[in-house]
Parts: C-alpha cells; structure tokens; sequence
C-alpha cells in the first residue's frame, strides 16, 4: 500500500493549496507552452493545429508568412510612437493634476478614469463616427489608430504617474531649492529620477496596450492592418507557424523585463538589509 | 574644529548671489502671512544676532514653522522684510539666500546616497572642492563610514546628521532647523541637543531652531523667544524667561506655574502687596507685569519647586510670603523629588515639588502643612489672561 499513486495522494493531501497553486500555474502556462512548442512545428497541412515534426524554419524566416511582417512593424511604430506621446501627455497631465491647484480638477481627475472606463467597442465606434464626420472617412489607417492609441492610453499614464507623484514628499523638492538648485535643476535632480520608474512603468503598459489592442483599432484602421489585426483575419485560414515566433518572441521580452526589474529590488532590499 | 567647516566656503568665488558674510544677523520687520482662513504671522518684529542660537518655541499651529518658511523663502510674505545683513531677502528665490534649513523629517534624497546628499549644494554651486569638504563634513557628523549608503539604511539619529551636514556644508549665513530632533527618542534626543549645541559653537552660525519642546529649546538656545498664535508672547535668555514670565502663556508653556488669583493692595518701594486669598503676599515689582494700582486684579505666580511647605506652625528657613491651611490632596515620589498637590482653604491645588535631598521627611495625603515661599521668587500678571494658557500640552511628546 505504499506506491507512487498513494504517495502522491499524500502528498496532495498534505500540501492542498500548493497542489492547487500548481494547478492554476500550469492551466495559465498552457497556451504559452503550446504557442513555444508550435513556433518549431512543421505541420503537414495549414488546416490543423497539430505537431507534426521539429523544424527550425519558422524562426529562420520569420517573415515567410504573407503580409506577416508588414504587420508587425506597422503595430511596433504605431506602439512606440502612441507611447511617447501618450507618456509625454499624460505626465504633463499628472503633474498638472497633483501639483496644481485650478478651477475643473477635480472634474478633471475624474474625466481621466472615464476613457478606462468605457468599453471598447463604444469608444472604438464613436472615434470611428467622430473621423467620419470630420470628413476622414476615406483615410482610415496608421495615422488614425494611431490617434486612437493615444487616446486610450493617456488616462493609463496619468493615473500611473499620478499615484507615484502623490506619494512624492514635497519637501523633497523644498529642500533642493533651499539647496541651491533652481527650478530646472530641481526638477531633473530630484523630481525627476524619482517620479521616473512610474514614468517607465506607465510607458510599458501604454506599448503593451497599443501593441494589444484590436476592437478600437479594428473600427478605425481603414484598409491598414495591424499584427493582432493580421492574427485574427489568417486565424479563420490557419494560423501561420510563424506568428508562433512573435509570440514567443513577444513573451520572452516580457520575461526578461519582469526579471530585471524583479532583479533590481531584490538588490536593492538586500542593500537595505545589509 | 572650526577650520574643517569653513574650508568649504570661500565666499568670494561664490558667484550664486549668496553673497559674502555680511554678519549683521537676520531682522524682520512687520512679518505677516495670512492664509485664506488664518493668519499664521502677525507682524513679527525679531532681531537674531549673528552667531547666536535662537530658538523659536511654541505650540502647534503658533506660526513658528511659517516665520521659519519665509526665512527659508519658502513662503512668501503677506506683508513685512525679511532682511540679513544690509540685504534685503524678502523676495528672493530660496535658492539665491545664503540661508539653509534642517528639515522635520530630513528630507533627505532617496535616491542619492549619504555623501551626494551632503555634496547636494556644493554641486548645485559649481564647487570644485567638494570631495574633501564633503569627507570633511561627514567628518564632523562622526558618518564618514557610511558615506555610500543610501538614506534609508541608516537610522533616524544619523539621518538627522545627515539632514545638519547637508545643510552645513553650505556656511549658511542662517541655519535654520525645523523640529530638527521630533522624530527621535528621548534618548537620541537629549545626546543629539548637546551634539547640535557643540557643533554651532564650534562653526559659529546663527542657528534659528523652532521647536515646541520647551525643555529643547531651553537646553540648546541662548534665546528663547515663546510664541503663540502668531506673535511673539516673550522672548530673552531661558533661565529669565523661565524665573520672570510676563504672561500666564509663558508662565505655563515654559514649565509649570501655580496661579493664584489676588488683588493689589498697593506698592511699597520696589515691592508690591497683593492680597492673595485673605494672605497678604509681597513681589518684587520687576516681577509684576501689570498695572499695579490699588485693587487691580491679578494672578499671582510661583513654580512649584519655588514652594516649600512645612508642619503646621514649624519656622523654616525661608523668610517671605507664608500661607496655613493646606492640606496634602496627593504625594507622587518620582525618586529625585516628591510631586505634592495640596488644597488651600480657597480651594485650589497647588502644585509643590520637593527636592528628594533627604533633608525633609516625606509627608502623607491628608497632613495639614504650611505652604510659603521667598518673596523675590514669585511673579505677577494680569488677571485679564486666561490661566490656563498654554496648559494643553496634550500635542507633545513626553
């Protein structure tokens, strides 16, 4: 009465919510595991999902697949460029809204949540109403999305920057000044590197949200097609190997930046330990 | 000591606008700030010598830490100058006065280490020197080994002598500090007054300190000036504020005082008689800070360690004003003295302090004593201020 299933049963028995915390981390590494595993894939037929044999061709060409890599860079400027200017924008914004006292901020703060608020598909149909009837109608493409974008990921930046300038000590900026340092020095000095992980955190999220993004894009890209846009058109033919490739791609920057900046707080908390 | 802390400044090459030394100390004339429901100041006349340490002492909400902010410069000034020296900084930008601030909390930059903390203003004025003055300075604050630690790993005590080298490195003309030892133990606390206290005899500043500990302030300031709700109640060395208050406000705040209410009877030379209770009581009239006209109403002052109380009928050493009638209503034996309340026959308690010299023998709750004190010892003030002014210290740390 002592094999490996009873074993494991006890196991499972004395470790209940590890089993369970085991469980829900493999169901949520699944489908990454499969979009790894197919990007070496070589299947036999474009119509079934299946692993029929290794091959290392999807990662050697990754732009074989039609209309692929158009796409994908396409949706890397679009997201690069919504993130600057939405990251320029909605800092400005947040350090309006905290700092300054003026007539509307608080109507303000809280027009800022509305945009996140509202679904998708109602902002993505009234912009699409709003460029028709300012005569855009026939010119529906990167310029569009990319107003969209912007759009949408302003109200993430401010509230992202916004929580970590609450959290500044002002005094921190008094003391510079009654360091020596001016206004422009203060700022870059000590507001600055002290504002800016919540700067860089809201810029990686407005890149991920654009790069994301397909019910508003969807509305106003006109004959433009982005990469999530070129996913769920070739999905209903077979997805090509490749986009397997981005994915895995895609994940494994994601990786690397949740590593590194897990990285540099265990550093600096051991700093602070020591 | 000194010549570690002036090696840094050189004056002349300083081209910030701060200035040469100008040593005429800081003056300010009418200050006043109003905020939209309050006013904070209310046309505050000081003068701080240079070189001297000067205290601001007051409760919460008294105005200290704003007239400190204007100094600072930041705040701006309803009305009223600012000036040091001959120059006028009224308006000036924080960063162009020749004065620095100790903050309450630091305000120490996180994400710069200990000696970049410290090197802060150099920097800011283009120093060339920094490196040495900067290792000098740590020098002074006994931190040279930490010198590359971020802030948040040292404790509140050497925090609190970064934020003074900070500030120090700079020569201000005026140092100010703000509540500079609130957030640290008593223990720290009382090492700390005594390190602040060497450390500007040493560099030879004006230090301008605002605290609302009065034994702080008395300890460190040559002078105290107590303030409350915006101006200036009184102001002079402790121990004169302390032995001859001028109002019921300084009279509490500084320590403690019985209050007795009594009427003038009228003066004779140098003394003046009050009929306290039925007891005629006599005090110096340098003492007595109102008019002191025949049946003018007052409250008569003693400490309570000025008060000495004796068996019924004994003759002690203490020639002066003599009170019967009391009897010990609580005895607290705090090891170097015993803390007595005694109820006179009007009512009140007085509070009596007894040094444990073991001299006197203890007495019990419910003897009948004698309570008297020398004349020259007692104050007086006018009855028209509230006696209990300055009593709530529920805000303060013990």
């Amino acid at each position: 009465m002592n094999g490996p299933l009873q074993r494991l049963g006890r196991w499972v028995g004395s470790h209940l919510v590890l089993a369970g915390g085991l469980l829900v981390l493999l169901y949520m590494f699944v489908p990454i595991f499969v979009v790894v595993l197919m990007s070496f894939n070589d299947p036999d037929s474009r119509l079934i999902y299946r692993f029929d044999g290794f091959t290392l061709k999807n990662w050697a060409n990754p732009c074989a697949a039609d209309g692929m890599c158009g796409a994908l860079s396409r949706s890397i400027q679009i997201g690069l460029l919504a993130t600057v200017v939405a990251t320029l924008l909605g800092t400005l914004m947040a350090f309006a809204l905290v700092r300054h006292r003026f007539h509307g901020r608080s109507a303000a703060n809280l027009g800022i949540f509305l945009p996140m608020a509202s679904p998708e598909i109602v902002m993505g149909s009234s912009l699409l109403a709003l460029f028709v009837a300012a005569g855009f109608g026939g010119r529906l493409g990167f310029w569009t999305i990319l107003i969209a974008h912007i759009m949408f990921c302003l109200s993430f930046v401010v509230v992202t920057v916004r929580a970590r300038l609450a959290g500044l000590d002002d005094n921190l900026e008094q003391a510079a000044m009654d360091l020596y340092a001016t206004e422009v020095q203060t700022f870059r000095r000590v507001t600055l590197p002290l504002v800016f992980p919540g700067i860089l955190g809201a810029a990686l999220l407005s890149f991920s949200l654009s790069f994301d993004d397909f019910i508003i894009t969807n509305l106003n890209a006109g004959n433009t097609t982005t990469f999530p846009m070129y996913v769920w058109g070739v999905a209903q033919r077979g997805v090509p190997m490749q986009v397997n490739v981005v994915g895995t791609v895609m994940f494994l920057v994601s990786v690397v930046i949740v590593v590194a900046v897990e990285v540099r707080r265990r550093r600096q908390e051991r700093v602070l330990a020591g | 000591m000194s010549q570690v802390v002036e090696a840094p400044t050189a004056g002349a090459g300083d081209d910030r606008g701060t200035g040469g030394r100008t040593g005429g100390g800081l003056h300010l004339r009418s200050l006043t700030k109003e905020f939209a429901s309050f006013t904070a100041v209310k046309s505050l006349d000081l003068d701080i010598p240079s070189g001297s340490f000067f205290a601001l002492l007051g409760p919460s909400g008294c105005g200290k830490t704003t007239t400190l902010r204007m100094v600072a410069g930041l705040e701006t000034p309803t009305s009223g100058t600012i000036t040091l020296g001959e120059r006028d900084i009224t308006w000036e930008k924080p960063y162009r006065r020749p004065v620095n601030t100790v903050f309450q909390n630091y305000a120490l930059f996180p994400h710069l280490d200990i000696f970049e903390n410290v090197a802060f203003g150099l920097r800011r004025r283009k120093r060339s020197d920094v490196k040495p003055a900067v290792e000098q300075m740590l020098a002074l604050v006994e931190l040279e080994s930490q010198a590359r630690k971020k802030p948040a790993q040292l404790s509140g005590g050497q925090q609190q002598r970064v934020a003074l080298a900070r500030a120090l490195i700079n020569n201000p003309e005026v140092l100010l500090l703000d509540e500079p030892l609130g957030a640290l133990d008593l223990k720290l606390r009382r090492s700390m007054q005594i390190e602040i206290k060497r450390i500007q005899t040493e560099v030879g500043l004006t230090f301008v300190h605002v605290t609302h500990d009065q034994e702080e302030a008395m300890t460190m300031a040559d002078t105290v000036a107590v303030m409350n709700a915006g101006v200036i109640e009184q102001m002079g060395a402790p121990a004169e504020l302390y032995e001859n208050p001028r109002t019921t406000f300084v009279a509490n705040f500084l320590g403690q005082s019985n209050l007795i209410e009594g009427t003038v009877a009228g003066r004779e030379g140098d003394v003046v008689k009050v009929d306290m209770q039925g007891t005629v009581v006599s005090v110096p009239s340098a003492r007595a800070h109102l008019e002191t006209t025949a049946g003018h109403r007052a409250w008569v002052g003693i400490r309570p360690e000025k008060v000495l109380i004796a068996e019924v009928g004994e003759v002690i050493d203490a020639p002066g004003n003599s009170i019967p009638g009391g009897v010990i209503s609580d005895v607290s034996f705090v090891g170097v003295s015993t803390q007595y309340l005694v109820r006179m026959p009007w009512g009140q308690e007085l509070q009596v302090f007894e040094q444990n010299t073991g001299r006197r023998r203890l007495f019990r709750t419910g003897e009948s004593v004698d309570v008297s004190w020398r004349p020259d010892y007692a104050f007086l003030l006018d009855h028209e201020q509230d006696a209990s002014a300055g009593t709530d210290r529920s805000d303060l740390p013990s």
